[in-house]
């Protein structure tokens, strides 16, 4: 586990090595490597439970790790001697329950972070907030509470809030599993948007016909190993694992 | 059981139908509330055993009513008593349980299984035994920075009854905390909030809603214990109904009348309270 390295762009922005993860004596990840390059829409589908939001819960530090090493941006996550707050201002997520803070307007949830962690001044995060907001069609909606809001409102006031913080990878963890296929578009087109303005997304994600629109790299996971990766077009059309081709076979 | 009716004169009797089948939903069964109307049958008991007492008087007695309102003034001040020993231990014991309610979350193990056995240890112990400890292991006066203050018995008996009160403030907000889904810890963590931050900005404001209703019940459950406090010699309502009734020459006839006045006023602080609470749990539950 190398500490720090200088990141050059040309180097991965994530750079996940052989991580193992368990929970007890549940291994949940056996052996996950992975590599994101600045700009790049990655996406990880597989079965429930093997792995996939505790893999990204790893990349931002919410979940120690066993053994192996996640850089991002060449610091190691799993140092014990990095502030993993400093990280988390370079790292966000956005989950599948929102987690809107319900005791705020949408607005205060977009400004809290800017203006406590990062303290920067409140009457410019108040207008980033404005236009965040408005980036994410949510314009006139500043003054609600979650409770006023729908589904896919929340869930986009969620990801404007982790983009207050100016983070350089997005993680994005099952975002429109609890919503209703009307409300799946809205927050698919942020994301779209999102990525093609060259935020690095990592997306764990069902909607396989925006993952073979978007994404740049496909993974597939199944109890805690990546069996195949490979750029969309390929991994969709000529899946090689048979576990692959079982899942895909299932869903598409 | 709809509620619904043709005929105006059974408008009333056919609400109050509508508004028992609806509590009796929410619970599955009917369930006994306190309302008004036992608070008139404490008026009843009152008034009858006074003029059962009164009927066994002599001819030159006075009447129970003129004795009851004879000494009405000076109960009313012991009753005032109780009142502020109330509100003072209250006080302290939410402040104290407050502190240990969130140290019971600490990352800290030390702290943690500090203020655990401290919350676990006065909230398991009799609160007469609690006051009996306070009483005889405080001293009469403390002396600060020079300064003698000194400790009467109602104050040593406020901070008894201070700490059964922390142990279960404590307990509630710990509660509260701990009802408060994860999903507000990892997203406020993952917008790099620390610790101190997330618990002050999103958790316990989050809290204060869920905390209210438990802690207004340990509010009226508080008051009513005030009245140990008479056990330990000190001089609230229920000594001085003691001393009134002896000095109104031990008539065991005025025992009822003077013990159910009492009870009634007791009834008439604690009912409102409890109403609110009712009000407020309802309230809350819609919200969330």
């Amino acid at each position: 586990m190398t500490a720090t390295q200088t990141w050059t762009a040309d180097q991965p922005i994530v750079h996940i090595a052989d991580v193992h993860k368990s929970f007890g004596v549940v291994e949940v990840l056996k052996g996950v490597s992975l590599d994101v390059m600045k700009g790049e829409v990655i996406c990880i589908i597989g079965p429930s439970g093997s792995g996939k939001s505790t893999l990204l819960r790893c990349i931002n530090a919410l979940v120690p790790i066993n053994k192996g090493s996640i850089l991002v941006e060449g610091q190691e996550v799993h140092d014990p001697k990095l502030n993993k707050l400093e990280l988390r201002k370079k790292v966000g997520m956005v989950f599948q329950q929102y987690n809107l803070f319900p005791h705020k307007t949408a607005l205060q949830n977009v400004m809290m972070a800017p203006v406590t962690v990062l303290k920067q001044n409140k009457a410019e995060v108040e207008a980033r907030a404005y236009a965040l907001l408005k980036k994410v069609r949510l314009e006139g909606k500043e003054p609600s509470y979650p409770g006023e809001l729908s589904g896919g409102q929340q869930q986009r006031v969620a990801i404007a809030r982790s983009l207050a913080m100016n983070p350089d990878v997005m993680l994005f963890d099952e975002v429109t599993a609890a919503l209703d296929p009307e409300t799946v578009k809205e927050v698919l087109v942020t994301i779209r948007d999102l990525a093609e303005e060259g935020m690095t997304c990592l997306l764990v994600t069902h909607e396989m016909g925006f993952a073979r629109e978007l994404a740049d790299h496909m993974y597939f996971t199944d109890r805690g190993v990546i069996v195949e990766h490979g750029p969309p077009k390929e991994f969709f059309a000529h899946p090689r694992d048979p576990r692959t081709q079982q899942f895909l076979g299932q869903i598409l | 059981m709809s509620g619904d009716t043709d005929l105006p004169v059974l408008l009333p009797a056919a609400r109050r139908l509508a508004e028992r089948v609806r509590r009796e939903r929410e619970v599955g069964g009917p369930l006994p509330r306190l309302t008004a109307r036992h608070g008139v049958w404490l008026a009843v008991i009152l008034v009858f055993s006074a003029g059962a007492a009164g009927a066994q008087a002599g001819v030159g007695q006075e009447s129970i009513l003129s004795i009851m309102l004879k000494w009405t003034p000076l109960l009313f001040k012991g009753f005032i008593f109780n009142l502020a020993i109330s509100f003072l231990a209250m006080a302290g014991g939410t402040a104290a349980g407050a502190l240990l309610g969130v140290w019971q979350i600490s990352l800290l193990p030390l702290v943690r299984a500090g203020s655990w056995l401290v919350t676990q240890f006065f909230r398991n112990a009799p609160w007469l035994v609690l006051l009996f400890f306070c009483m005889f292991l405080l001293p009469f006066q403390v002396r600060i920075f020079g300064v003698v203050i000194p400790l009467p018995d109602w104050i040593k008996a406020t901070f008894g009854l201070a700490l059964p009160v922390m142990a279960n403030v404590s307990e509630i907000v710990r509660g509260a905390i701990q009802s408060i889904p994860s999903g507000q810890w990892e997203s406020a963590e993952s917008l790099a909030f620390n610790r101190r931050q997330t618990l002050t900005m999103i958790i316990l404001p989050q809290c204060v809603k869920r905390m209210l209703p438990p802690w207004m019940n340990l509010y009226a459950i508080l008051t009513m214990a005030t009245v140990l406090a008479s056990v330990v010699g000190v001089s609230e309502v229920m000594t001085l109904t003691g001393q009134v009734l002896s000095a109104e020459g031990g008539r065991t006839d005025l025992l009822i009348p003077f013990y159910s006045y009492i009870l009634l006023w007791f009834f008439i602080y604690c009912y409102p309270i409890a109403r609110l609470t009712v009000r407020l749990e309802r309230h809350f539950a819609v919200k969330t």
